[in-house]
Protein backbone atom coordinates (compact mmCIF):
# COMPACT_ATOMS: atom_id res chain seq x y z
CA UNK A 1 0.00 0.00 0.00
CA UNK A 2 1.42 3.38 -1.18
CA UNK A 3 1.04 6.12 1.20
CA UNK A 4 0.56 8.67 -2.11
CA UNK A 5 0.72 7.66 -5.48
CA UNK A 6 0.59 10.28 -8.65
CA UNK A 7 -0.14 8.99 -11.84
CA UNK A 8 0.55 10.98 -15.28
CA UNK A 9 0.08 14.22 -13.79
CA UNK A 10 0.14 17.64 -15.69
CA UNK A 11 -0.50 20.89 -14.68
CA UNK A 12 -0.96 23.60 -17.34
CA UNK A 13 -1.44 27.38 -16.24
CA UNK A 14 -3.62 29.29 -18.94
CA UNK A 15 -4.25 26.71 -21.59
CA UNK A 16 -4.77 27.79 -24.88
CA UNK A 17 -3.28 31.32 -24.36
CA UNK A 18 -0.17 33.26 -25.15
CA UNK A 19 0.37 32.69 -21.64
CA UNK A 20 0.83 28.92 -21.31
CA UNK A 21 3.10 27.48 -18.78
CA UNK A 22 3.57 23.82 -18.83
CA UNK A 23 4.59 23.52 -14.96
CA UNK A 24 4.12 19.80 -15.09
CA UNK A 25 4.03 17.34 -17.35
CA UNK A 26 3.62 13.85 -16.74
CA UNK A 27 4.62 13.23 -13.98
CA UNK A 28 4.26 9.83 -11.73
CA UNK A 29 5.58 9.62 -8.37
CA UNK A 30 5.01 6.68 -5.75
CA UNK A 31 5.60 6.62 -2.18
CA UNK A 32 5.84 4.55 0.89
CA UNK A 33 4.69 5.14 4.16
CA UNK A 34 7.13 6.22 6.22
CA UNK A 35 8.99 6.75 3.34
CA UNK A 36 11.23 10.56 3.26
CA UNK A 37 11.13 12.27 -0.05
CA UNK A 38 13.23 15.31 -1.30
CA UNK A 39 11.84 17.31 -4.61
CA UNK A 40 14.76 19.22 -5.38
CA UNK A 41 15.52 21.28 -8.86
CA UNK A 42 15.85 25.06 -10.35
CA UNK A 43 13.36 27.44 -10.06
CA UNK A 44 10.37 26.77 -12.24
CA UNK A 45 10.84 23.22 -12.14
CA UNK A 46 6.87 22.88 -11.06
CA UNK A 47 8.05 20.70 -7.62
CA UNK A 48 6.18 23.33 -5.67
CA UNK A 49 3.44 22.83 -7.93
CA UNK A 50 3.37 18.89 -7.21
CA UNK A 51 3.52 19.44 -4.03
CA UNK A 52 -0.06 21.92 -4.13
CA UNK A 53 -1.14 19.10 -7.00
CA UNK A 54 -0.63 16.28 -3.87
CA UNK A 55 -2.01 18.87 -1.20
CA UNK A 56 -4.89 19.88 -3.67
CA UNK A 57 -4.25 23.07 -3.46
CA UNK A 58 -4.34 22.98 -7.27
CA UNK A 59 -6.07 20.07 -9.46
CA UNK A 60 -4.30 18.59 -11.97
CA UNK A 61 -5.44 19.48 -15.51
CA UNK A 62 -4.58 15.70 -16.55
CA UNK A 63 -3.58 12.69 -14.28
CA UNK A 64 -4.55 11.75 -11.20
CA UNK A 65 -2.96 12.07 -7.40
CA UNK A 66 -4.03 9.82 -4.32
CA UNK A 67 -3.05 10.07 -0.79
CA UNK A 68 -3.86 7.27 1.54
CA UNK A 69 -5.70 5.26 -1.10
CA UNK A 70 -8.43 8.61 -1.82
CA UNK A 71 -8.61 11.43 -4.17
CA UNK A 72 -6.37 14.32 -2.92
CA UNK A 73 -9.74 16.45 -2.61
CA UNK A 74 -11.07 13.70 -0.09
CA UNK A 75 -7.91 13.54 2.13
CA UNK A 76 -7.78 17.35 2.21
CA UNK A 77 -11.16 17.44 3.75
CA UNK A 78 -10.12 14.40 5.89
CA UNK A 79 -7.11 16.26 6.54
CA UNK A 80 -4.87 13.14 6.27
CA UNK A 81 -1.77 15.51 5.45
CA UNK A 82 -0.35 18.56 6.96
CA UNK A 83 1.62 21.37 5.64
CA UNK A 84 4.29 24.13 6.54
CA UNK A 85 5.85 26.51 3.67
CA UNK A 86 8.88 28.70 4.42
CA UNK A 87 7.43 30.84 6.22
CA UNK A 88 5.93 29.10 9.73
CA UNK A 89 3.05 31.43 9.22
CA UNK A 90 2.03 31.31 12.87
CA UNK A 91 -1.05 33.75 13.52
CA UNK A 92 0.23 36.87 15.50
CA UNK A 93 -2.68 36.79 17.77
CA UNK A 94 -2.78 33.62 19.35
CA UNK A 95 -0.20 31.75 21.71
CA UNK A 96 2.49 29.44 20.59
CA UNK A 97 -0.35 26.83 22.17
CA UNK A 98 -3.52 28.11 20.29
CA UNK A 99 -1.47 28.05 17.40
CA UNK A 100 -1.26 24.39 17.29
CA UNK A 101 -4.82 24.04 17.85
CA UNK A 102 -6.15 26.23 15.29
CA UNK A 103 -6.18 22.83 12.69
CA UNK A 104 -7.75 20.85 15.66
CA UNK A 105 -10.45 23.63 15.85
CA UNK A 106 -11.18 23.56 12.72
CA UNK A 107 -11.76 20.17 12.98
CA UNK A 108 -14.18 20.55 16.04
CA UNK A 109 -12.25 19.24 18.70
CA UNK A 110 -13.26 20.09 22.44
CA UNK A 111 -11.51 21.77 24.22
CA UNK A 112 -9.43 19.81 27.02
CA UNK A 113 -8.21 17.25 24.09
CA UNK A 114 -7.23 20.16 21.87
CA UNK A 115 -5.31 21.31 24.72
CA UNK A 116 -3.62 17.71 25.46
CA UNK A 117 -2.78 17.36 22.07
CA UNK A 118 -0.95 20.53 21.79
CA UNK A 119 0.94 19.78 24.99
CA UNK A 120 2.30 16.74 23.38
CA UNK A 121 2.77 18.21 20.45
CA UNK A 122 5.42 20.85 22.45
CA UNK A 123 6.66 18.33 23.97
CA UNK A 124 7.67 16.85 20.87
CA UNK A 125 9.16 19.57 19.23
CA UNK A 126 10.83 20.41 22.67
CA UNK A 127 9.53 23.66 23.29
CA UNK A 128 6.87 22.99 26.11
CA UNK A 129 7.50 26.15 28.26
CA UNK A 130 6.95 28.13 25.63
CA UNK A 131 2.83 26.82 25.58
CA UNK A 132 1.82 30.96 26.25
CA UNK A 133 3.88 32.88 24.81
CA UNK A 134 3.10 34.28 21.32
CA UNK A 135 5.00 33.50 18.23
CA UNK A 136 6.73 36.94 17.77
CA UNK A 137 8.23 36.94 20.63
CA UNK A 138 10.11 33.35 19.72
CA UNK A 139 13.31 33.06 17.30
CA UNK A 140 13.23 31.89 13.52
CA UNK A 141 13.67 27.93 14.05
CA UNK A 142 11.84 27.93 17.08
CA UNK A 143 8.75 29.45 14.96
CA UNK A 144 9.68 26.81 12.37
CA UNK A 145 8.98 23.85 15.17
CA UNK A 146 5.81 25.16 15.96
CA UNK A 147 4.62 25.24 12.67
CA UNK A 148 5.71 21.80 12.25
CA UNK A 149 4.10 20.67 15.73
CA UNK A 150 0.76 22.74 14.07
CA UNK A 151 1.43 20.50 10.92
CA UNK A 152 1.91 17.01 12.64
CA UNK A 153 -1.41 17.87 15.56
CA UNK A 154 -3.96 15.98 14.23
CA UNK A 155 -1.75 13.25 13.50
CA UNK A 156 -2.12 13.15 9.84
CA UNK A 157 -0.04 9.90 7.77
CA UNK A 158 1.70 12.52 5.50
CA UNK A 159 3.58 15.54 5.84
CA UNK A 160 3.83 18.40 3.01
CA UNK A 161 6.85 20.72 3.24
CA UNK A 162 7.72 23.56 1.11
CA UNK A 163 11.58 24.68 1.86
CA UNK A 164 10.90 25.18 5.44
CA UNK A 165 14.31 25.80 6.79
CA UNK A 166 14.88 28.23 3.40
CA UNK A 167 14.85 31.14 5.60
CA UNK A 168 16.62 29.95 8.39
CA UNK A 169 20.94 30.29 9.52
CA UNK A 170 22.98 27.13 8.52
CA UNK A 171 23.50 26.27 11.79
CA UNK A 172 19.65 26.19 12.92
CA UNK A 173 18.82 24.77 9.77
CA UNK A 174 21.10 22.05 10.75
CA UNK A 175 20.05 21.48 13.70
CA UNK A 176 16.03 21.39 12.58
CA UNK A 177 17.37 19.06 10.15
CA UNK A 178 17.95 16.13 13.10
CA UNK A 179 14.69 17.34 14.57
CA UNK A 180 12.70 16.98 11.78
CA UNK A 181 14.03 13.27 11.52
CA UNK A 182 13.40 12.49 14.51
CA UNK A 183 10.08 13.57 14.87
CA UNK A 184 9.34 11.90 11.84
CA UNK A 185 10.88 9.06 13.22
CA UNK A 186 8.87 9.04 16.53
CA UNK A 187 5.19 9.55 14.71
CA UNK A 188 6.36 7.16 11.72
CA UNK A 189 5.24 10.20 9.62
CA UNK A 190 5.84 9.78 5.34
CA UNK A 191 7.59 13.11 4.17
CA UNK A 192 7.20 15.44 1.14
CA UNK A 193 9.72 18.21 1.11
CA UNK A 194 10.62 20.55 -1.50
CA UNK A 195 14.42 21.98 -1.07
CA UNK A 196 17.17 23.84 -2.97
CA UNK A 197 19.38 22.71 -0.96
CA UNK A 198 21.29 19.15 -1.99
CA UNK A 199 22.82 18.34 1.01
CA UNK A 200 19.95 19.16 3.16
CA UNK A 201 17.42 16.78 0.06
CA UNK A 202 20.74 14.10 0.26
CA UNK A 203 20.79 14.09 4.78
CA UNK A 204 16.90 14.20 5.34
CA UNK A 205 15.44 11.78 2.49
CA UNK A 206 15.20 7.79 1.85
CA UNK A 207 14.86 8.89 -1.87
CA UNK A 208 15.77 12.55 -3.87
CA UNK A 209 13.59 13.29 -6.77
CA UNK A 210 15.40 15.47 -9.54
CA UNK A 211 13.14 17.85 -11.44
CA UNK A 212 13.58 20.43 -14.24
CA UNK A 213 12.09 23.29 -16.21
CA UNK A 214 10.33 24.27 -18.99
CA UNK A 215 8.33 21.83 -18.89
CA UNK A 216 8.51 20.79 -15.37
CA UNK A 217 9.06 17.19 -15.00
CA UNK A 218 10.79 14.32 -13.16
CA UNK A 219 14.51 13.68 -14.64
CA UNK A 220 15.70 11.19 -12.12
CA UNK A 221 15.11 10.00 -8.54
CA UNK A 222 18.37 9.05 -6.68
CA UNK A 223 18.24 6.46 -3.47
CA UNK A 224 20.12 7.88 -0.68
CA UNK A 225 22.03 4.39 0.65
CA UNK A 226 22.55 6.52 3.99
CA UNK A 227 20.55 3.41 6.15
CA UNK A 228 17.88 4.57 8.72
CA UNK A 229 19.48 6.66 11.25
CA UNK A 230 20.92 9.60 10.57
CA UNK A 231 23.16 11.84 13.04
CA UNK A 232 26.03 14.40 12.92
CA UNK A 233 28.45 12.27 11.71
CA UNK A 234 26.62 11.05 8.82
CA UNK A 235 27.46 14.98 7.18
CA UNK A 236 31.00 12.83 7.55
CA UNK A 237 29.63 9.79 5.86
CA UNK A 238 31.02 8.60 1.99
CA UNK A 239 27.75 7.60 1.72
CA UNK A 240 26.57 11.12 2.09
CA UNK A 241 29.31 12.67 -0.24
CA UNK A 242 28.25 9.97 -3.19
CA UNK A 243 24.87 10.92 -2.66
CA UNK A 244 25.54 15.01 -2.79
CA UNK A 245 27.75 14.15 -6.49
CA UNK A 246 24.85 12.22 -7.58
CA UNK A 247 22.62 14.23 -6.97
CA UNK A 248 24.78 17.69 -8.20
CA UNK A 249 25.41 14.98 -11.22
CA UNK A 250 21.66 15.14 -11.91
CA UNK A 251 21.18 18.80 -11.85
CA UNK A 252 24.02 19.38 -14.01
CA UNK A 253 22.12 17.03 -16.50
CA UNK A 254 19.18 19.21 -16.39
CA UNK A 255 21.98 22.06 -16.21
CA UNK A 256 23.48 21.27 -19.71
CA UNK A 257 20.21 21.23 -20.88
CA UNK A 258 19.18 24.03 -20.28
CA UNK A 259 22.47 26.19 -20.02
CA UNK A 260 21.36 28.99 -22.72
CA UNK A 261 18.17 29.05 -20.89
CA UNK A 262 20.20 29.67 -17.33
CA UNK A 263 18.25 27.15 -15.92
CA UNK A 264 19.82 26.17 -12.69
CA UNK A 265 19.51 29.40 -11.22
CA UNK A 266 17.91 29.01 -7.66
CA UNK A 267 19.92 25.87 -7.17
CA UNK A 268 21.84 26.47 -3.91
CA UNK A 269 25.12 24.34 -3.40
CA UNK A 270 24.90 24.52 0.54
CA UNK B 1 5.26 49.68 30.39
CA UNK B 2 1.89 50.84 29.75
CA UNK B 3 1.45 53.42 32.89
CA UNK B 4 4.36 54.77 31.25
CA UNK B 5 2.69 55.17 27.87
CA UNK B 6 -0.06 56.45 29.45
CA UNK B 7 2.04 58.93 31.31
CA UNK B 8 3.58 60.19 28.35
CA UNK B 9 0.47 60.59 25.97
CA UNK B 10 -1.09 62.50 29.15
CA UNK B 11 1.75 64.64 29.70
CA UNK B 12 1.87 65.67 25.92
CA UNK B 13 -2.13 66.54 25.98
CA UNK B 14 -1.06 68.72 28.26
CA UNK B 15 1.86 70.28 26.56
CA UNK B 16 -0.89 70.56 23.74
CA UNK B 17 -3.33 72.54 24.96
CA UNK B 18 -0.84 74.76 27.41
CA UNK B 19 1.20 76.10 23.52
CA UNK B 20 -2.65 76.09 22.06
CA UNK B 21 -3.07 79.02 25.62
CA UNK B 22 -0.50 80.57 24.93
CA UNK B 23 -0.49 81.19 21.69
CA UNK B 24 -4.35 82.65 21.75
CA UNK B 25 -3.02 84.68 24.44
CA UNK B 26 0.14 86.06 22.85
CA UNK B 27 -1.80 87.03 19.81
CA UNK B 28 -4.35 88.94 21.90
CA UNK B 29 -1.32 90.93 22.89
CA UNK B 30 0.28 91.49 19.51
CA UNK B 31 -2.36 91.33 16.88
CA UNK B 32 -4.69 94.08 15.70
CA UNK B 33 -7.34 94.89 17.89
CA UNK B 34 -9.48 95.97 14.99
CA UNK B 35 -7.87 92.95 12.71
CA UNK B 36 -5.54 93.62 9.94
CA UNK B 37 -4.52 93.37 6.07
CA UNK B 38 -1.84 91.37 4.73
CA UNK B 39 -0.95 91.95 1.23
CA UNK B 40 -4.54 93.93 0.93
CA UNK B 41 -5.79 90.96 2.34
CA UNK B 42 -8.12 91.30 5.45
CA UNK B 43 -6.84 88.11 7.06
CA UNK B 44 -5.35 88.61 10.56
CA UNK B 45 -8.60 88.11 12.99
CA UNK B 46 -9.27 90.90 15.51
CA UNK B 47 -7.76 90.29 19.16
CA UNK B 48 -10.32 92.75 21.08
CA UNK B 49 -12.37 90.78 23.50
CA UNK B 50 -15.50 90.52 21.88
CA UNK B 51 -13.74 87.92 18.76
CA UNK B 52 -11.02 86.05 20.94
CA UNK B 53 -12.20 86.45 24.73
CA UNK B 54 -9.52 85.55 27.10
CA UNK B 55 -8.81 81.97 27.76
CA UNK B 56 -9.69 82.66 31.71
CA UNK B 57 -13.28 84.32 31.08
CA UNK B 58 -13.87 81.45 28.57
CA UNK B 59 -13.81 79.14 31.79
CA UNK B 60 -15.13 81.54 34.09
CA UNK B 61 -18.56 81.89 32.09
CA UNK B 62 -18.76 78.50 32.76
CA UNK B 63 -19.48 78.92 36.48
CA UNK B 64 -22.06 82.15 35.71
CA UNK B 65 -26.14 81.35 35.07
CA UNK B 66 -27.11 80.74 31.57
CA UNK B 67 -28.74 83.73 31.04
CA UNK B 68 -29.33 86.58 33.55
CA UNK B 69 -31.53 85.51 36.93
CA UNK B 70 -31.44 81.63 36.40
CA UNK B 71 -30.34 79.20 38.27
CA UNK B 72 -28.66 76.82 36.61
CA UNK B 73 -25.14 77.24 35.85
CA UNK B 74 -23.65 77.49 32.42
CA UNK B 75 -21.52 74.01 32.90
CA UNK B 76 -24.38 71.86 34.16
CA UNK B 77 -26.62 73.12 30.74
CA UNK B 78 -23.23 72.87 27.87
CA UNK B 79 -22.42 69.12 30.27
CA UNK B 80 -25.91 67.30 29.39
CA UNK B 81 -26.19 69.05 26.32
CA UNK B 82 -23.14 67.15 25.51
CA UNK B 83 -24.27 63.82 26.68
CA UNK B 84 -27.50 63.99 25.00
CA UNK B 85 -25.16 64.50 22.26
CA UNK B 86 -22.64 61.53 22.72
CA UNK B 87 -25.60 59.64 23.13
CA UNK B 88 -27.30 60.31 19.77
CA UNK B 89 -23.33 59.51 18.41
CA UNK B 90 -22.66 56.59 19.94
CA UNK B 91 -26.31 55.33 18.78
CA UNK B 92 -24.74 56.33 15.01
CA UNK B 93 -21.29 55.07 15.33
CA UNK B 94 -23.21 51.54 16.42
CA UNK B 95 -25.27 51.45 13.58
CA UNK B 96 -22.69 52.75 11.31
CA UNK B 97 -19.76 50.41 12.66
CA UNK B 98 -22.50 47.79 11.95
CA UNK B 99 -23.23 48.72 8.40
CA UNK B 100 -19.29 49.30 7.61
CA UNK B 101 -18.65 46.09 8.35
CA UNK B 102 -21.33 44.39 6.93
CA UNK B 103 -20.55 45.90 3.57
CA UNK B 104 -16.50 44.86 4.05
CA UNK B 105 -18.09 41.37 4.60
CA UNK B 106 -19.90 41.47 1.52
CA UNK B 107 -17.67 43.32 -0.49
CA UNK B 108 -14.84 41.44 0.73
CA UNK B 109 -16.72 37.87 -0.18
CA UNK B 110 -18.02 38.70 -3.82
CA UNK B 111 -15.88 40.80 -6.15
CA UNK B 112 -18.90 41.62 -8.22
CA UNK B 113 -20.49 43.62 -5.08
CA UNK B 114 -17.29 45.28 -4.22
CA UNK B 115 -16.67 46.35 -7.91
CA UNK B 116 -20.38 47.30 -8.01
CA UNK B 117 -21.24 49.10 -4.47
CA UNK B 118 -17.57 50.71 -4.35
CA UNK B 119 -17.88 53.69 -6.55
CA UNK B 120 -21.29 54.58 -4.93
CA UNK B 121 -19.75 54.49 -1.71
CA UNK B 122 -16.94 57.31 -2.17
CA UNK B 123 -20.13 58.70 -4.11
CA UNK B 124 -22.27 59.21 -1.20
CA UNK B 125 -19.55 60.92 0.78
CA UNK B 126 -19.78 64.10 -1.82
CA UNK B 127 -23.31 64.35 -0.79
CA UNK B 128 -23.40 67.51 1.80
CA UNK B 129 -24.82 66.93 4.86
CA UNK B 130 -26.23 69.56 5.42
CA UNK B 131 -28.19 68.99 2.56
CA UNK B 132 -29.16 65.25 3.65
CA UNK B 133 -30.23 66.65 7.13
CA UNK B 134 -33.52 68.19 6.29
CA UNK B 135 -34.55 64.75 3.66
CA UNK B 136 -33.50 62.22 6.28
CA UNK B 137 -35.81 64.16 8.44
CA UNK B 138 -38.37 64.25 6.27
CA UNK B 139 -38.42 60.22 5.17
CA UNK B 140 -38.12 58.98 8.71
CA UNK B 141 -41.51 61.16 9.30
CA UNK B 142 -43.31 59.65 6.71
CA UNK B 143 -41.84 55.89 7.75
CA UNK B 144 -44.36 53.75 9.43
CA UNK B 145 -43.44 50.69 10.91
CA UNK B 146 -46.40 48.59 13.22
CA UNK B 147 -46.27 50.82 16.23
CA UNK B 148 -42.76 52.30 15.43
CA UNK B 149 -42.35 56.01 15.77
CA UNK B 150 -39.16 57.60 14.09
CA UNK B 151 -38.24 60.01 17.01
CA UNK B 152 -36.60 62.98 16.17
CA UNK B 153 -33.22 62.17 17.70
CA UNK B 154 -32.92 59.40 15.07
CA UNK B 155 -32.52 61.73 12.57
CA UNK B 156 -29.43 63.15 13.56
CA UNK B 157 -28.30 59.82 15.05
CA UNK B 158 -28.72 58.46 10.91
CA UNK B 159 -26.58 61.16 9.63
CA UNK B 160 -23.81 60.48 12.63
CA UNK B 161 -24.04 56.89 10.72
CA UNK B 162 -23.62 58.30 7.08
CA UNK B 163 -20.01 59.61 8.00
CA UNK B 164 -19.35 57.18 10.35
CA UNK B 165 -19.78 53.75 8.30
CA UNK B 166 -17.71 54.79 5.06
CA UNK B 167 -13.91 54.88 7.14
CA UNK B 168 -15.05 51.69 8.87
CA UNK B 169 -16.44 50.16 5.44
CA UNK B 170 -13.35 50.68 3.57
CA UNK B 171 -10.93 50.43 6.59
CA UNK B 172 -11.91 46.85 7.17
CA UNK B 173 -12.15 45.76 3.59
CA UNK B 174 -8.67 46.60 3.63
CA UNK B 175 -7.79 44.63 6.89
CA UNK B 176 -10.05 41.67 5.24
CA UNK B 177 -7.91 41.53 2.50
CA UNK B 178 -4.69 41.87 4.23
CA UNK B 179 -4.51 38.28 5.41
CA UNK B 180 -1.31 36.76 3.78
CA UNK B 181 -1.49 34.09 1.41
CA UNK B 182 0.57 31.90 2.66
CA UNK B 183 -2.16 31.66 5.77
CA UNK B 184 -4.93 31.52 3.52
CA UNK B 185 -3.38 28.41 1.68
CA UNK B 186 -3.03 27.67 5.05
CA UNK B 187 -6.44 27.58 6.23
CA UNK B 188 -7.62 25.63 2.94
CA UNK B 189 -5.09 22.71 3.45
CA UNK B 190 -7.50 22.40 6.11
CA UNK B 191 -10.44 22.27 4.31
CA UNK B 192 -11.69 25.34 6.87
CA UNK B 193 -14.92 26.74 5.82
CA UNK B 194 -15.56 30.64 4.40
CA UNK B 195 -16.97 31.71 8.01
CA UNK B 196 -13.91 29.51 10.07
CA UNK B 197 -11.50 31.61 7.39
CA UNK B 198 -13.38 34.69 7.87
CA UNK B 199 -13.14 34.62 11.90
CA UNK B 200 -9.85 32.82 12.71
CA UNK B 201 -8.35 34.39 10.11
CA UNK B 202 -9.34 37.22 8.62
CA UNK B 203 -10.91 39.64 11.03
CA UNK B 204 -7.89 39.20 13.87
CA UNK B 205 -5.82 39.99 10.55
CA UNK B 206 -7.88 42.86 9.90
CA UNK B 207 -8.02 44.49 13.44
CA UNK B 208 -4.61 46.62 13.09
CA UNK B 209 -6.32 48.26 9.85
CA UNK B 210 -10.15 48.26 11.83
CA UNK B 211 -9.02 50.61 14.81
CA UNK B 212 -8.06 53.65 12.91
CA UNK B 213 -10.89 53.09 10.56
CA UNK B 214 -13.08 53.12 14.16
CA UNK B 215 -11.43 56.47 15.25
CA UNK B 216 -12.35 58.01 11.80
CA UNK B 217 -16.12 56.42 12.71
CA UNK B 218 -16.12 57.75 15.75
CA UNK B 219 -15.65 61.73 14.91
CA UNK B 220 -17.39 61.20 11.91
CA UNK B 221 -20.42 60.27 13.60
CA UNK B 222 -19.67 63.18 16.38
CA UNK B 223 -19.97 65.72 13.18
CA UNK B 224 -22.57 64.19 11.65
CA UNK B 225 -24.77 64.45 14.77
CA UNK B 226 -23.66 67.74 15.93
CA UNK B 227 -24.37 69.44 11.70
CA UNK B 228 -27.75 67.55 11.87
CA UNK B 229 -28.62 69.13 15.30
CA UNK B 230 -27.69 72.53 13.70
CA UNK B 231 -29.68 72.07 10.85
CA UNK B 232 -32.43 70.28 11.81
CA UNK B 233 -33.14 72.15 15.11
CA UNK B 234 -33.16 69.12 17.06
CA UNK B 235 -33.36 70.79 20.81
CA UNK B 236 -31.03 69.36 23.94
CA UNK B 237 -27.77 68.95 22.37
CA UNK B 238 -24.29 70.70 21.86
CA UNK B 239 -24.91 71.33 18.14
CA UNK B 240 -28.22 73.68 19.04
CA UNK B 241 -26.26 75.47 21.76
CA UNK B 242 -23.54 76.00 19.64
CA UNK B 243 -25.74 77.60 17.25
CA UNK B 244 -27.71 79.26 20.00
CA UNK B 245 -24.58 81.08 22.00
CA UNK B 246 -23.38 82.17 19.00
CA UNK B 247 -25.83 84.91 18.29
CA UNK B 248 -25.18 86.33 21.60
CA UNK B 249 -21.83 86.69 20.57
CA UNK B 250 -21.60 90.27 20.73
CA UNK B 251 -23.15 90.34 24.30
CA UNK B 252 -21.35 87.68 26.08
CA UNK B 253 -18.42 86.24 23.53
CA UNK B 254 -17.47 83.92 26.18
CA UNK B 255 -20.22 82.35 25.87
CA UNK B 256 -20.14 80.46 22.73
CA UNK B 257 -17.01 78.99 23.65
CA UNK B 258 -18.21 76.89 26.90
CA UNK B 259 -20.26 74.62 24.25
CA UNK B 260 -17.38 74.62 21.45
CA UNK B 261 -15.13 73.13 24.38
CA UNK B 262 -18.32 70.77 25.45
CA UNK B 263 -18.25 69.29 21.68
CA UNK B 264 -14.67 69.17 21.72
CA UNK B 265 -15.00 67.03 24.90
CA UNK B 266 -17.27 65.16 22.97
CA UNK B 267 -15.22 64.32 20.58
CA UNK B 268 -12.16 63.03 22.85
CA UNK B 269 -14.38 61.13 24.70
CA UNK B 270 -15.87 59.02 21.76
CA UNK B 271 -12.75 58.66 20.62
CA UNK B 272 -10.83 57.82 23.75
CA UNK B 273 -13.56 55.00 23.65
CA UNK B 274 -11.99 53.63 20.78
CA UNK B 275 -8.45 54.09 21.94
CA UNK B 276 -9.12 52.19 25.29
CA UNK B 277 -11.01 49.19 22.26
CA UNK B 278 -7.22 49.32 20.73
CA UNK B 279 -5.57 48.91 23.92
CA UNK B 280 -7.17 46.06 24.81
CA UNK B 281 -7.48 44.72 21.05
CA UNK B 282 -3.74 44.93 20.23
CA UNK B 283 -1.85 44.15 24.04
CA UNK B 284 -0.40 40.97 22.58
CA UNK B 285 0.29 42.14 18.82
CA UNK B 286 3.88 42.81 17.78
CA UNK B 287 4.98 46.37 18.65
CA UNK B 288 5.39 47.22 15.02
CA UNK B 289 2.07 46.66 14.19
CA UNK B 290 0.17 48.90 17.46
CA UNK B 291 0.79 52.22 16.03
Amino acid sequence: MSALEVLAASKIFNQGTTKQVDALVDVSLTVQPGEFVSLIGPSGCGKSTLLRLIANLLEPTTGSVSVNKKTAAQARLDQDYGMAFQQAGLFDWRTVSKNIELPLELKGWEKSRRETRAKEMLELVKLPEFADLYPWQLSGGMQQRIAIARALASHPPLLLMDEPFGALDEMTREYMQGELLRICGETSTTVVFVTHSIPEAVYLSNRVVVMSPRPGRITKVIEVGLGATRNEDTRAAEGFFKGITAVREALRGTHAEHAAANAVRGVEDR
Amino acid sequence: MLARRIAYRSSMFVVAIASVVALWELYKVVGPQDGGKLFGVSILPRANDTAMPHIWSMLSRYGRPEVRGSDTKIWSVVLSGAFFSLRLSLVGFFLGTTIGVGLAVLMSRFRVVQRGLLPYLVMSQTVPLIALAPLVVSWGGKLEIGSFVWPRWLSASILGTFLAFFPIAVGTLRGLASAPAAALELMESYAASWKQTLFKLKFPAAVPYMVPALKLGASGSVIGVVVAEISTGLKGGIGRLIIEYAREATGDPAKVFTAVFGAAALGITMSGLVALSDVVLMRNRPKESST
